[in-house]
């Protein structure tokens, strides 16, 4: 392991929060590295993070045009062999498409977009991105979007319950409708996390509702540095 | 017209008898005079359309001129100008080698005929307005004015318009930082959407719309042309709208802003690399515009193969291509060097990117369709020399007079406490007072990353970049009552509104822009609005020292014989030397003291209160009072600095009581205060220069009111779950909460 940990943000045409993401990389301590959607390579990166935004415009279905890029293919081979990838709104929704996690995010059950400071319940503190939290920590970490509603067939919310996979759970109030209240989710290994929130908007009293964010970075760093 | 075979220009001279479709392409038998006059023959009818769109009001603003010259004429003294009135945005000088450029602008007639896509192209236009100057663009804001909240056509407009500006905005990636909502019956047929960016660059990126040096290379960026808003500006823009929306639905543009996204990136990548000797923007009047204005404003030349124009639908005739308003376009100007160059850059970013023509020295603008000529005319002729007007202007003396003596003096007032309690409710819940939350909540406010303030507070407040500690803070108001009173206080008191707004902030304000929103200029009353409202904004810029850096006029806001309010709206942009500094509106610790700055005298015409409880307009305007707003932000620029206050919210629709309600609200945080002398007056008067501040060193603040010679009150303190007046009344923040917060949602779900 080098002594600073390197993290790619993926910038497919119409990320949005690349740089968010970079920044938030940055402040935890690691060394962002720009990957771009069309490079078949992840420059030898120790973990990705695919960022918010309206991948290709997201006319489609969101995330659905972005999985078949070259770099996702890229990233869904090493996730296989435990890289740690974090998909944050849009980058969720890429890797549910990309099958790198269950179920799919739907139009919010009001229709419209909300951009508000959400209370998260952290339900799985044992996930290469969620060490630093505790279970059952309550953090503020903004949601914004226009389809974030999780849903998944009975049998895979009940695999995802039964599993402990639920990583992050909405509290006090459900902004979008999402099935359990799901928040976020993780693959079995624990190395693949995706959630509708934005942590790398809480990483700054200046510029977030609280730093609660910083830890999603920090816990990676810190599960690098011990591998 | 010539049918099916296109007018050339050998054609148009050899039938000059041809008669040709100029009236209902908006212009005057004088002006088609004229135009033949220009050209020594008739135009084709691809000229024909150049003109009728580019002296259109919209593009040409030939009714407003001869006001909007004062502006630039006689500006206030100030060195942070870099670019003037005239380019596509102003450009600011905000210290540390960076400038900012902003501009706001309407789109008001699109979005009523299609909310969604009225709003959203509106706010891709002043986007393209501010990358156009070389920057990238950091922020927006809105300005929404609808019909009655609860008649029949709101809803469709509200949400069309409120998910329109969201939808492309959020696309962008653009936080939206703040703006305005009003409702009133003038605005029922004819909505207003006026919309605002901000953006950043470094001095050395400026770039200026001009094709200079002949054999230079212009080149289309962006997305196909297609049949979508064709002649917008001469249409919609610039002629009043009878009871026919629906016909005239081709005439507005669709938005792609995932195109606009990889725009700007692939432009900042071309802009930062040198590759381009001038670009523009593609908005109102497509083509037309971006050939002539840079030919114009360049080395005077320019030859254009329109058929090498990437075309969406093959059949589009010459007349078409130019005059089409399809979005998310720019027209670069490119060193034949760099041709190659910048072709690759596009390509990577998946921009569709053209050589269409070139710079020339001929003082001609030629156009070439497959082979043949179709145009062939002066380009200072289309962007610069369009008519002027001298509108007749007339003060409608009965009316005007009558409605300056039904004072509000004469309604019935609240007396007792209870009667405050319920007024101040009844104030908190309307349309025109609650909370924009329902409205905000669909836009983005934290990409980037260097949102520090936005709603609910006074102004916008944007970091400049990660490395700077430096900030802009931008607000943007109007208030078409106080105009329709007196235009010329009214702008003045938008301008006071807003540039108060930047000092709560702890900002300094710097520059405006301005939308000045209008019914048609071809009724003298409304041209007397105008020229009225245009005359006191000027003074009134020139006493606080903030310039007008450019904007835009929408006329023709009315449906039938009826005009909406007069209705400047005014952005103001100020800069904070540390963001960390920002002063928020809320209250947000308990214990402190709360100090009123400024006046209060017995005025209410034009108010909330006597628009929500008794539907009254009527009387005089607030007094305006630019010395006194120069002090008060002066004061709260320095007690910013030195960190002496928590809060500062400024007070205006709605007087004290809705200022301390909406402080309590924003981090639910209570307060107890006494009202000097008339409770009702002490509550709900529109007195101008006036702001509340929080402070736990009271003696350190009066003192520095007094250096300023602002008058300041300690009027309470913050804490506990209620707003208490002192033998008045008291409301639990709960019961604020769930009135301020439930009308938006109830109306428009």
């Amino acid at each position: 392991m080098a002594a600073t940990a390197r993290v790619g943000v993926v910038t497919f045409p119409g990320s949005l929060d690349d740089r968010d993401a970079a920044r938030a990389v940055k402040a935890a301590g690691a060394e962002p590295v720009a990957l771009w959607h069309g490079d078949a390579t992840l420059h030898g990166v120790d973990a990705v993070v695919l960022p918010g935004g309206f991948s290709y415009g997201d006319y489609l279905r969101a995330g659905a045009i972005a999985r078949f890029s070259p770099v996702v293919a890229e990233v869904v081979a090493a996730a296989a062999t435990g890289l740690p990838v974090l998909g944050i709104c849009n980058g969720f929704q890429v890797l549910c498409e990309a099958g790198l996690l269950p179920g799919a995010l739907i139009r919010n059950a009001g229709l419209h977009f909300v951009c508000r400071d959400q209370r998260l319940r952290v339900e799985c503190a044992t996930t290469r991105w969620t060490s630093h939290y505790s279970a059952g920590e309550e953090v503020v970490i903004p949601v914004k979007h226009g389809e974030g509603r999780y849903v998944a067939d009975a049998a895979t919310i009940d695999e995802l319950e039964r599993e402990a996979r639920v990583v992050f759970r909405y509290a006090g109030g459900n902004p979008n409708g999402a099935l359990n209240d799901i928040a976020g989710i993780r693959n079995a290994a624990g190395n693949v996390v995706g959630l509708m929130p934005h942590p790398e908007h809480a990483i700054d009293r200046l510029t977030g509702p609280s730093v609660d964010g910083l830890a999603m970075f920090a816990s990676v760093i810190d599960a690098l540095v011990a591998a | 017209m010539s049918g099916s075979t296109v007018d050339t220009v050998e054609h148009a001279a050899a039938t000059p008898d041809q008669s040709q479709p100029f009236a209902e392409l908006g212009l005057k038998d004088d002006e088609y005079a004229r135009i033949r006059e220009i050209l020594g023959r008739r135009p084709t009818d691809s000229e024909l359309a150049m003109y009728s769109v580019m002296w259109s009001e919209h593009c040409s603003y030939k009714s407003s001129k001869v006001h909007l010259r004062q502006f630039a004429e006689n500006p206030p003294a100030s060195d942070a100008m870099l670019v003037g009135m005239g380019e596509n945005a102003g450009v600011v000088d905000v210290g540390d080698g960076l400038a900012v450029t902003f501009k706001v602008e309407s789109h008001n007639h699109p979005s009523y005929v299609e909310p969604y896509q009225g709003a959203a192209t509106g706010v891709g236009g002043i986007v393209r307005d501010i990358l156009t100057m070389g920057a990238r663009p950091i922020a927006v804001m809105d300005s929404l004015r609808f019909g009655d909240a609860d008649a029949p056509d709101t809803k469709r407009l509200v949400t069309g318009v409120v998910s329109g500006v969201g939808g492309y905005g959020n696309c962008l990636g653009l936080p939206n930082i703040g703006g305005e909502v009003g409702f009133d019956p003038t605005y029922a047929g004819n909505p207003l959407v006026n919309a605002l960016c901000v953006g950043v660059l470094p001095h050395e990126r400026l770039q200026l719309a001009q094709a200079k040096g002949a054999g230079n290379q212009v080149v289309l960026l962006g997305a196909l042309t297609g049949r979508d808003g064709i002649g917008g500006v001469s249409v919609l823009a610039s002629a009043t709208f009878e009871a026919e929306g629906e016909s005239k639905r081709p005439s507005v543009q669709v938005g792609d802003p995932f195109t606009e996204k990889i725009l700007i990136e692939c432009c900042l990548e071309l802009f930062d690399a040198g590759l381009v000797t001038g670009i523009q923007d593609l908005g109102g009047a497509g083509l037309s515009c971006a050939t002539s204005e840079t030919a114009s404003h360049g080395d005077g030349g320019m030859h254009v193969d329109l058929d090498k124009v990437p075309l969406r639908e093959a059949s589009m005739s010459p007349l078409e291509v130019l005059t089409s308003e399809s979005q998310e376009r720019m027209l670069a100007i490119v060193e034949p060097a760099n041709v190659a160059a910048v072709l690759d850059r596009c390509n990577r970013w998946g921009v569709v990117a053209t050589v269409i023509g070139e710079v020339t020295d001929t003082g001609r603008l030629v156009v070439d369709w497959h082979g043949e000529t179709v145009v062939d005319v002066p380009p200072g002729s289309l962007a610069d020399d369009g008519p002027v007007y001298h509108r007749p202007l007339a003060r409608p003396d009965a009316a005007q007079d009558a409605l300056m003596a039904d004072s509000s003096a004469r309604l019935p007032r609240p007396a007792t406490g209870d009667e405050l309690r319920e007024t101040l409710l009844a104030l908190v819940a309307s349309p025109e007072l609650c909370s924009r939350r329902w409205v905000t909540e669909q836009y983005d406010r934290y990409v980037l990353g260097g949102t520090v303030l936005a709603m609910p507070h006074d102004s916008g407040v944007v970091r400049l970049g990660d490395e700077t500690s430096r900030g802009i803070a931008l607000s943007l108001d109007g208030n078409g009552r106080f105009a329709k009173l007196d235009p010329y206080a009214g702008a003045q008191l938008a301008l006071s509104e807003a540039f108060r707004n930047v000092a709560c902030a702890g900002a300094r304000p710097l520059a405006v822009s301005d939308c000045l929103n209008f019914g048609s200029p071809e009724d003298p009353s409304v041209m007397w609005q105008f020229a009225e409202a245009t005359r006191g904004l000027a003074e009134a810029c020139r006493a606080l020292g903030t310039p007008v850096t450019g904007g835009n006029v929408s006329f023709y806001n009315q449906t039938g014989a009826t005009a909406i309010n007069p209705t400047p709206v005014i952005g103001v942009l100020g800069v904070v030397a540390d963001v960390a500094k920002r002063v928020p509106s809320g209250f947000v610790a308990s214990g402190q003291h709360i100090v009123l700055l400024g006046e209060t005298a017995d005025e209410l015409d034009g108010s909330a209160w006597a628009w929500v409880t008794h539907r009254h307009l009527g009387g005089r305007p607030p007094v305006v009072r630019l010395d006194a707003e120069r002090a008060l932000a002066e004061l709260l620029i320095d007690a910013a600095t030195l960190t002496l206050i928590s809060t500062a919210h400024d007070l205006s629709e709605g007087g004290l009581g809705q200022a301390l309600v909406e402080a309590c609200l924003v981090n639910g945080v209570g307060a107890t205060v006494a009202v000097d002398g008339d409770g009702f007056v002490g509550l709900f008067s529109e007195s101008t220069a006036r702001a509340v501040v929080v402070t736990s060193d009271l003696e350190a603040l009066v003192d520095l009111a007094a250096a300023h010679g602002v008058p300041a009150a300690a009027i309470g303190e913050t804490g506990g779950s209620s707003l208490t007046v002192d033998g008045e009344f008291s409301v639990e923040l709960d019961e604020l909460r769930a009135r301020w917060e439930g009308t938006l949602p109830a109306l428009f779900g």
